[in-house]
C-alpha cells in the first residue's frame, strides 16, 4: 500500500517535470479522465469485454475439459488426438485474427473466438498432466471399494485428484485470455470494449484516456485472478494444503 | 464350509520379453472367519496372490473362487487395505470411509450414521472432518481399514497394512485388528514380512518359498487369544517358522 503511494506520488512528480500529456500524463489528469468516462467504462466497455472473455473461457472450458480428460484417461482417445492438439497448439492465438475476422466478421464471436484460442490449451494440457499423474493406488482403492465404472472412476477418483492441476491451468488460461482479450480488441476485430477503447484514444492522442484504460485493464486482471483464487484455491481445494508442504 | 478357494493359481510376468514364474500352483482353502496371514521371503508373490484375490490382476492359470463364485474383478465383497497409504486424499476421513456407501447409492444420512459407527469402531471419532494429510500413519491405516469394513466385505484381504509402522504403534494396532476381527468376523487374509504379527495374529499361518513362489508349509496355531508374545508356545512356533523361512533365504 505504502509503495503504491509512493509510486503515484513519483508519477505526479515527473509528470509534473516532464509536462507533456502525451509522453506521460499525471495522476490527477488520469483521474480527471476517469470521472469523465466512469460511466461508460462500467455500461458500455466493461460488459462487452467481459462477455468476450467469458464467451472464451467458458467454451474454451467446455472444449478443454472434456478431451483432457479422455485423453488423460483412455488411451486411444491420447493417441489419436495428441497429434492434434502438438500441432494447433503452438500457434500463437492472435494469428487466429485474420481467420477470427474472416469467419465471424467483426462481432464479440469474433473476439470471443481469439480468447478462446488462448485459454482452451492450459486448461487442456493441465487436464491432461492431472489425469495423467494419478497415483495408481487411488485407482485400485475405488476398484475394490466398488468403482469398476470409468465413469465412476473418473467423476470420484480421477477428477478430483486432477482437480488442483486444472485450477491452476484454468488461472494460467484466465491469463492468457486476459492479454488475448486486449489485443484482439485493439487489432479491429471488435468495435468496443477496453482494448478497443485503448487504441481508439491512442489514434487521438488522449493518452491519459489510454492510460486509464491500462490501468483499469491491470486492476480487473488483478481482481479476477484474486477471486479465482479465493473461491476455488483456498475453499475448494483445501486438502491440498497437505501436499504442498 | 470354505469361504476362499484358491485352486492351482500361477501367475507369469513378462519381463524383459521373458517369463518370469511369480506365483506357481498354489492351493489353498480358507474358511469362513478365518484370519490366515501370509509370510515369505520379499518377492515371492505375496502382494501379487493377493492382488489376485482382490480382482486386481488375472493369474495365468488357476482359478479363485468366493463361496463357490469364480472372482472375474476387484468387487466390494473383497476389501483391500494396501501396503502404502491409499486413503483419498481430497476426502476428508469420513468422506473417506463413505466412499463405498455413496457408490452403491446409499443416501447421505444413513451413510454418514454407518461411516461414524466404523469410525468409533476404530477410535477416531474426534477426526471425522479431518484431511488424510493431517493423519499419522497408524490413524490412517485405521481409517483405511474402516473405510474396508463399511462395506460389509466377505473378505478383508490386507497388504502389510502396518508395515511403517513403528513397533509400539504396530503392536496396538494388531490388537485393535483382533478386537475388530472378533466383532465383524469377516475372514482376514493377512500379508506380512514379520513372524511375530503373523503369530500373534493368525489361526493358520501360510509359509511361502520364493521364485516361483509357492506354500511351502501350513502351520495351525492353536494358542487361544489373547497371545502372550513371549510364551514358550509362540517361542516355539517362531523358531520353527524361522527355520523354515532361513531355509528358503539359503536356497533363494
Ligand atoms: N507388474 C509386474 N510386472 C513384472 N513383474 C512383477 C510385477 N509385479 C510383481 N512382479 C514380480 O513378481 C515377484 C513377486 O512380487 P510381489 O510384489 O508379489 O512380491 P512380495 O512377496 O509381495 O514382495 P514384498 O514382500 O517385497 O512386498 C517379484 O519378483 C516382482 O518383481
Ligand atoms: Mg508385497
Amino acid at each position: 500500500m505504502v509503495s503504491l503511494l509512493g509510486l503515484i506520488v513519483v508519477w505526479q512528480l515527473a509528470a509534473m517535470v516532464i509536462d507533456d500529456t502525451l509522453l506521460l500524463p499525471s495522476f490527477v489528469q488520469v483521474l480527471a479522465a476517469l470521472s469523465n468516462t466512469w460511466q461508460e467504462i462500467l455500461t458500455e466497455d466493461l460488459p462487452i469485454s467481459l462477455l468476450h472473455f467469458g464467451l472464451g473461457v467458458g467454451i474454451g472450458l467446455l472444449v478443454a475439459l472434456p478431451i483432457g480428460m479422455s485423453m488423460g484417461w483412455f488411451r486411444t482417445a491420447d493417441r489419436l488426438l495428441d497429434p492434434i492438439v502438438e500441432v494447433v497448439r503452438p500457434i500463437p492465438p492472435l494469428a487466429w485474427i485474420p481467420f477470427a475476422i474472416v469467419w465471424f466478421g467483426l462481432t464479440n464471436e469474433a473476439a470471443g473466438f481469439i480468447v478462446f484460442m488462448g485459454a482452451v490449451f492450459p486448461i487442456l494440457i493441465n487436464t491432461y498432466i492431472g489425469f495423467r499423474s494419478l497415483p495408481r493406488v487411488y485407482v485400485e482403492s475405488a476398484k475394490v471399494l466398488g468403482a469398476t465404472k470409468d465413469v465412476d472412476l473418473i467423476r470420484y477418483i480421477a477428477f478430483p485428484y486432477a482437480l488442483p492441476s486444472i485450477a491452476g491451468g484454468i488461472r494460467i488460461a484466465m491469463g492468457i485470455a486476459w492479454m488475448c482479450l486486449v489485443a484482439a480488441e485493439m487489432f479491429g476485430v471488435s468495435t468496443s470494449g477496453l482494448g478497443y477503447k485503448i487504441w481508439s484514444y491512442y489514434y487521438l492522442h488522449k493518452m491519459d484516456y489510454v492510460l486509464l484504460y491500462m490501468i483499469v485493464l491491470g486492476v480487473l486482471g488483478l481482481l479476477l485472478d484474486r477471486s479465482f483464487r479465493y473461491v476455488v484455491e483456498e475453499r475448494m481445494l483445501r486438502w491440498r494444503a497437505g501436499l504442498m508442504q | 464350509m470354505a469361504l476362499l478357494e484358491i485352486k492351482n493359481v500361477g501367475k507369469l510376468f513378462q519381463v524383459d520379453g521373458q517369463d518370469m514364474e511369480a506365483l506357481q500352483d498354489i492351493n489353498l482353502s480358507i474358511r469362513d472367519h478365518e484370519f490366515v496371514c501370509f509370510i515369505g521371503p520379499s518377492g515371492c508373490g505375496k502382494t501379487t496372490l493377493l492382488r489376485i484375490i482382490a480382482g486386481l490382476d488375472d493369474p495365468s492359470s488357476g482359478s479363485v473362487y468366493l463361496d463357490g463364485d469364480l472372482i472375474m474383478g476387484p468387487g466390494p465383497e473383497r476389501g483391500m487395505v494396501f501396503q502404502e497409504y491409499s486413503l483419498f486424499p481430497w476426502r476428508t476421513v469420513i468422506d473417506n470411509i463413505a466412499f463405498g456407501l455413496e457408490l452403491k447409492g446409499v443416501n447421505k444420512k444413513e451413510r454418514l450414521e454407518r461411516s461414524k459407527q466404523y469410525l468409533k469402531m476404530v477410535g477416531l471419532e474426534r477426526f471425522s472432518d479431518r484431511y488424510p494429510h493431517e493423519l499419522s500413519g497408524g490413524m490412517k491405516q485405521r481409517v483405511a481399514i474402516a473405510r474396508a469394513l463399511v462395506n460389509d466385505p466377505k473378505a478383508l484381504l490386507m497388504d502389510e497394512p502396518f508395515g511403517a509402522l513403528d513397533a509400539q504403534t504396530r503392536n496396538i494396532m494388531q490388537s485393535e485388528l483382533l478386537r475388530i476381527w472378533e466383532e465383524e468376523r469377516s475372514t482376514v487374509v493377512f500379508v506380512t514380512h514379520s513372524v511375530d504379527e503373523a503369530i500373534y495374529l493368525a489361526d493358520r499361518i501360510v509359509i511361502m518359498s520364493a521364485r516361483p513362489g509357492r506354500i511351502k508349509d501350513v502351520i495351525s496355531i492353536d494358542i487361544p487369544r489373547p497371545r502372550v508374545r513371549t510364551s514358550t508356545e509362540v517361542n516355539g512356533i517362531r523358531d520353527r517358522i524361522l527355520a523354515d523361512l532361513k531355509s528358503e533365504i539359503v536356497t533363494s
